[in-house]
């Protein structure tokens, strides 16, 4: 069971970090690279890493995309 | 031409990837130290959580540097951000949504007691001071989509911040004068997988949950002040 579970999870993992590449709108390759951070998460605790998962989820997922949110702001939303 | 020298590197990383992995023999017993913290870990420092025993007490030194690092980027971020001028934004700020304002308001107070709950609880469960701190500070995020205008206060945490990496290292002293040498476990351990029981582990996990919280949420309020 958990193997075909990890399995899903590494293609959904590997989709969103290739849409993360070649997102034109910053905000959505932001999301979608905070999706690989919580499927990361959620592959390190099906490996039995609960520590790491936690640490993963929380700043991977939450305060790197507000960070990164933030940066856009800033800048410009839209890659030329 | 770059698109192909691009592809080229991204192709020898992979391959470079590859090969190591194909080499490392997952699950299998690599070296003596880690059979020596399974076996010996809980009745040597009282910790449940092997992880919290190994971050804490025989590589605590180690993790002194880590939280120095951590300050050292917040003090960094802060000189480059704010630049002395501190004026107050002309603009007027948007209320956040109903759905927003409210769920914010009802999840903050229950995503700062789980952070709590996390680095108290790290000689016990999984998780520890830098989780529990990330957490916390995840929360202050919530607060700046949620309740536009509310800021934590500066003096706040920077005391918390100062307390945490004070306590740390005082504890650390402590055991330099009582037992020898530096961050020694000096209280005694108690019953494992109670709330009061391994020694200085919990002391110092819960000032570092107070430092990584105030630091990784500073950091988040310079980076906003800086916007608006």
């Amino acid at each position: 069971m958990i193997p075909i579970v990890a399995f899903l999870l590494i293609i959904l993992m590997l989709i969103a970090a290739i849409a993360a590449s070649i997102f034109k709108d910053l905000i959505n390759a932001v999301i979608a690279a905070a999706l690989v951070s919580l499927i990361a998460a959620i592959l390190f605790y099906l490996l039995q890493a609960p520590d790491v998962a936690m640490a993963e989820a929380a700043i991977g997922a939450a305060l790197v995309t507000a960070v990164f949110v933030v940066a856009i702001r800033r800048t410009k939303r839209f890659e030329e | 031409m770059r698109k192909i020298i691009g592809l080229l590197l991204l192709g020898i990383v992979a391959w470079g990837i590859a090969v190591s992995l194909t080499r490392i023999p997952f699950g299998a017993p690599k070296t003596k130290v880690g059979r020596y913290y399974v076996d010996k870990g809980v009745p040597e420092t009282g910790a449940t959580n092997i992880v919290t025993s190994v971050v804490l007490n025989y590589r605590g030194f180690d993790t002194l540097g880590e939280v120095t690092v951590l300050f050292i980027a917040t003090i960094g971020l802060g000189a480059v951000l704010t630049t002395g001028r501190r004026k107050k934004s002309e603009r007027k700020i948007e209320p956040a949504s109903l759905i927003l304002y409210t769920g914010c308001r009802f999840l903050f107070p229950l995503i700062l007691l789980f952070g709590t709950y996390i680095f108290i609880h790290g000689h016990l469960t999984p998780g520890g001071g830098f989780q529990g701190g990330a957490i916390i500070a995840s929360a202050f995020v919530l607060i700046y989509l949620g309740c536009r205008g509310r800021r934590i206060s500066e003096l706040g945490s920077k005391l918390a911040e100062s307390l945490g990496g004070l306590i740390f290292v005082i504890v650390g002293l402590v055991g330099l004068a009582v037992g020898g040498y530096f961050l020694i476990n000096f209280l005694p351990k108690g019953i494992p997988n109670s709330l009061f029981s391994a020694g200085i582990i919990p002391i110092i996990y819960i000032a570092i949950g107070f430092k990584v919280g105030s630091e990784l949420s500073s950091i988040i309020d310079k980076l906003v002040e800086e916007t608006e």
